[in-house]
């Protein structure tokens, strides 16, 4: 803990946005209250999430060294900042960035922050927020001040609340957008912080803006409401408005949003907004968090009613002048550029040329340039942060912005200076091409720093990045245009469904040991908001991704008809074929004593908890469990085929069927006699290891449990593909499950 | 003025032939054995961006970290708990713990013996931008700070001081020994009387 705190306290009072500086104030009573043991665990790690202040992994005071799981001996073990969560144990600090907007002084404000209160590096997330990780709890509310004499707050940041209102970072420079969003997205960020009407949801909720349809940029899709900017002409004006949509999500299930309104007017957005906040914290779920997003609650209502029941609330609403205040302003708002429109050089270096054809791209302001600063991994150092800000003040009036993508870009840059400013960028390491190509790999922090985490995603995607990055450029054009994202599990926040290659991790048995494993998805849609998802195809262990993209890549290649893109190729080839590609990459390895296998990329520990029962043939080592999850994957497998074919109706059957098999699996381990009938496979799991709590996830609880109960209890109602789609999604994640259980429950070698 | 937060890096010599691949096993290793009284908790890689920070092995009262900030390879502890005692105690508990972790290093068979301090330059500065902001006045007040501190470190030998004076930068001052020092003469002149 810094010694300084007081001392920032001090020396920023009165120099804080007033409700920012109560916030803080009232935080850090809490902070100061929980280290007394005055408020409750449960109640404390809600408090603090809502300020960004979030765990980290090991923070439960128990880590696994590889040899054994080692206990940290922290100076105070007995106090904790929430359940399970040790006090001393470092966390992580989000920071809300909306619509990734940052003028150069915030750059430097985070600069310092980053070197001062973590490890030197802050993280851009594919939410357009920072992160900073391994901060103590006690230096959070100093932190806090220090941002918010930036103007930057991390209230809301996580927790069950609206998180950082994103949007295009291309917003307002864009050729293709209907208009700018940026005034309506600071302008909702701004209206739902803190609002009561968002004080009682039961998950959290997250909102986006789009300038256009077509483009990924803000992946409005994915997200519980989103705003896409159109304009139409009414009584010969052109009117601005929004498609409006609602209950989108990716999560372990992914759901696409619906259309709420084609044409939602400006000064609909904000009562909408409240509207359908209302409604999300009346009748959200609050009870079962697995089913408490907003994208349930609509599925369950279905769209035509809850639009019903927004528009209803939205009739009810007391007028709030804040709706439309900024009206005026929105219309007449345009960045403007530091200097004068310029030509762009017709000469340069091959690297600067490299760099021209990523990284830059032309506004819709003649002789300006957008110019995509690519980080690895999201990661920037503070001296870069600070080399950034000199950049931006050089060349621009300070118009930056984060980006879904881990990046930066900087708007308005005159094509005259791109030279020099592509000098800028080099000296500071942050002139590297490739900006949206494939070696622009999306990771989430996985097993790094979040509790989450199963597999490497930060390690698998620098050992990709590296490999990738040394031929990027001898690649044929339609690799090199494919983007690459990596979750570290089911929760997405890699975003692995809107890739054309993504994946997330899982862990699988061979051979007796853990070994980390990513599930191959393909086929997701970047372009279009992120229009549609991704199908799992297969588990391949860890070290073997780097050769799954080559094999990929390279029959994409090989293969491919003219103009094709991945996602197309990948329906036409068919998931049969791309896994029977893949399949000798799904095999153990074949010197069972090669323990690098069963290691993750970036970390020399063996994988897993203490379950490495290894037996003096450890190939043979292999309960009929393993071979039981096995079969139900096949049967998985066949599901999708089958949904892909079109033939629905039995896809959702064998769907369900794959899940019974691994839930006879599990029972199988304990009551051999276990029979065939549904009813009795369900009835004897519950009792065996949904009761006993032995299926349940540290983490998870029992989330996976319901979908078997809930296909079980719908067994026999017809299929729509929306509905088949997500009972195969259930049923890999219920899958996945059952391997995780069968780790960690000891089941006998001769069962 | 309190000193707190104490950072201190001995720069490496012949930096390009130092592999940072073993680093990370080594590092784990370190938290396995807990080989020391700080608490040693995680291992966080950082190679893939652009003088950054490296490798860091995070502890709960500070990090070790092989830091290659300003392309300058080094290793590094940086002290984050507060510490009681003189300013002179807090520079010599820094400067202590990254020697010691620098000839652990040194002494790894697995870096092959490409590992070495310089012998020629530490960078001492203090991550505390309220306690320690990087002015004239403070320089001037570190300086006479680190006077007895390096008489004692460089056991009198001359050495060259001079500061980073860039306003934003950490308060940042460079070492040059005009005597080589290995990093086991260093920890032995820290030695307690």
């Amino acid at each position: 803990m810094k010694t300084s705190n007081a001392l920032w306290k001090q020396r920023l009072s009165g120099k804080l946005p007033e409700s920012l500086a109560d916030e803080i104030d009232i935080f850090e009573t809490e902070v100061a209250l929980k280290k007394q043991g005055k408020l409750e665990d449960r109640v404390f790690a809600e408090t603090r999430l809502r300020r960004g202040v979030y765990g980290q992994r090991y923070d439960n005071g128990q880590r696994h060294d590889g040899k054994k799981v080692q206990e940290l001996a922290y100076p105070n073990r007995e106090l904790t900042k929430g359940p399970n969560t040790l006090w001393d144990a470092p966390g992580m600090q989000r920071i809300k960035i909306p619509g990734g907007g940052l003028n150069a002084s915030q750059l430097e404000t985070l600069a310092d922050l980053a070197e001062e209160y973590s490890d030197g590096i802050a993280h851009v997330t594919t939410r357009q927020d920072v992160q900073l990780h391994y901060v103590h709890i006690e230096d959070t509310p100093t932190l806090m001040r220090r941002l918010a004499a930036a103007n930057i707050t991390t209230r809301e940041a996580c927790g069950n609340s609206v998180r950082n209102v994103t949007a295009c970072p291309y917003a307002g420079v864009c050729p293709d957008e209907a208009f700018d969003v940026t005034p309506y997205m600071r302008a909702l960020s701004r209206f739902l912080l803190g609002h009561p009407d968002c004080q009682n949801f039961g998950r959290k909720f997250k909102p986006a803006f789009s300038g256009c349809s077509q483009h990924a940029c803000a992946l409005t899709n994915m997200h519980d409401l989103g705003f896409i900017a159109v304009k139409r002409s009414e009584n010969g004006q052109e009117k601005r408005g929004f498609e409006m949509y609602v209950g989108g999500g990716l999560g372990a299930v992914a759901y696409q949003a619906k259309l709420f309104a084609p044409f939602v007017p400006p000064e609909e957005v904000l009562p909408l907004a409240q509207a359908v906040a209302r409604v999300y914290a009346r009748l959200g779920e609050k009870k079962n968090r697995n089913r408490a997003r907003l994208k349930f609650l609509v599925q369950d209502f279905g769209i035509e009613r809850f639009r019903e029941l927004v528009l209803e609330e939205r009739k009810n609403l007391p007028p709030d002048p804040r709706w439309t205040e900024y009206l005026e302003d929105a219309e007449k708002f345009q960045e403007e550029p530091l200097n004068p429109a310029g030509q762009q050089p017709a000469v340069g270096s091959e690297a600067f040329q490299r760099w021209l054809k990523t990284n830059v791209r032309p506004q819709k302001q003649a002789g300006y340039m957008i110019v995509t600063v690519s980080l690895p991994i999201g990661d920037i150092t503070s001296n870069q942060l600070r080399a950034l800000a000199d950049i931006t003040r050089r060349f621009t009036r300070e118009t930056v912005r984060t980006t879904v993508e881990q990046n930066f870009v900087i708007r308005w840059i005159s094509q005259s200076d791109l030279p020099e400013l592509y000098q800028a960028l080099e000296a500071a390491g942050l002139g590297t091409p490739g900006a949206g190509t494939i070696i622009d790999i999306v990771a989430c922090p996985g097993t790094d720093t979040c509790k989450l985490g199963i597999s490497s995603s930060r390690g698998l995607a620098a050992e990709l990045r590296k490999r990738l990055a040394e031929q990027s450029f001898q690649m044929d054009e339609a690799i090199q245009n494919l983007h690459i994202k990596i979750s570290g599990c089911f929760n997405s926040c890699g975003q692995h469904h809107v890739a054309d290659l993504g994946f997330y991790g899982v862990s699988r048995k061979m051979s007796g040991y853990a070994v980390p494993h990513f599930q191959v998805v393909l086929g997701g849609e970047w372009g279009h908001n992120a229009a549609s998802y991704g199908q799992p195809v297969v588990a391949i262990p860890s070290k073997n991704i780097p050769e799954v993209v080559t094999r990929l890549t390279g029959c994409y290649a090989a293969a491919r008809k003219n103009g094709e893109g991945f996602r197309d190729f990948v329906t036409r080839i068919g998931k049969v074929e791309i896994k029977r590609l893949l399949d000798d990459l799904a095999q153990p390895p074949a010197d069972p004593t090669d323990h690098s296998f069963f290691k993750d990329w970036g970390d020399p520990r063996e994988f897993g908890l203490g379950d490495h029962g290894i037996g003096e043939c450890a190939g043979e080592v292999i309960s009929s469990t393993d071979f039981d999850l096995a079969a139900a994957e096949r049967q998985l497998f066949e599901a999708q085929v089958l949904w892909e074919n079109g033939d629905v109706e039995q896809a959702g059957k064998t769907a369900y069927q794959s899940m019974l098999r691994a839930a006879k699996a599990l029972v199988k381990a304990e009551y051999s006699d276990v029979g065939d009938d549904p009813d009795e496979i369900v009835a004897e799991f519950r009792a065996r290891l949904y009761d006993t709590q032995k299926f349940f996830d540290p983490y998870a609880g029992g989330k996976f449990a319901h979908y078997l109960f809930a296909a079980h209890q719908k067994a026999g109602v017809p299929h729509t593909p929306d509905s088949a789609r997500l009972l195969m999604d259930e049923a890999r994640l219920f899958i996945e499950a059952s391997h995780s259980c069968s780790n960690r429950i000891e089941i006998p070698v001769g069962i | 003025m309190e000193l707190q937060h104490i950072n201190v890096k001995l720069l490496l010599g012949k930096p390009e032939q130092v592999d940072l691949d073993p680093l990370i096993p080594i590092f784990h290793e370190w938290i396995q054995d807990q080989i020391w009284d700080d608490l040693l908790l995680d291992v966080a890689d950082y190679r893939h961006v652009h003088a950054g920070p490296g490798v860091i092995l995070i502890g709960h009262e500070g990090n070790y970290s092989m830091d290659n900030t300003g392309n300058r390879l080094g290793v590094r502890y940086n002290r984050k708990a507060a510490l009681k005692g003189s300013n002179l105690d807090r520079l010599k508990q820094a400067s202590r713990a990254a020697l010691r972790a620098c000839e652990r290093l040194e002494a790894d068979s697995r870096l092959q013996g490409k590992l070495r301090f310089n012998a020629q330059e530490l960078e001492i500065s203090i991550n505390d931008r309220l306690l320690a902001p990087n002015t004239p006045a403070t320089r001037e007040a570190v300086k006479a700070e680190l006077i007895p501190f390096l008489q004692e470190l460089l056991a009198g030998s001359d050495y060259g001081l001079s500061f980073n004076e860039d306003p934003r930068s950490l308060l940042q001052a460079w070492v040059k020994p005009l005597q080589a020092f290995s990093a086991t003469a260093l920890s032995r002149n820290l030695l307690p009387a």
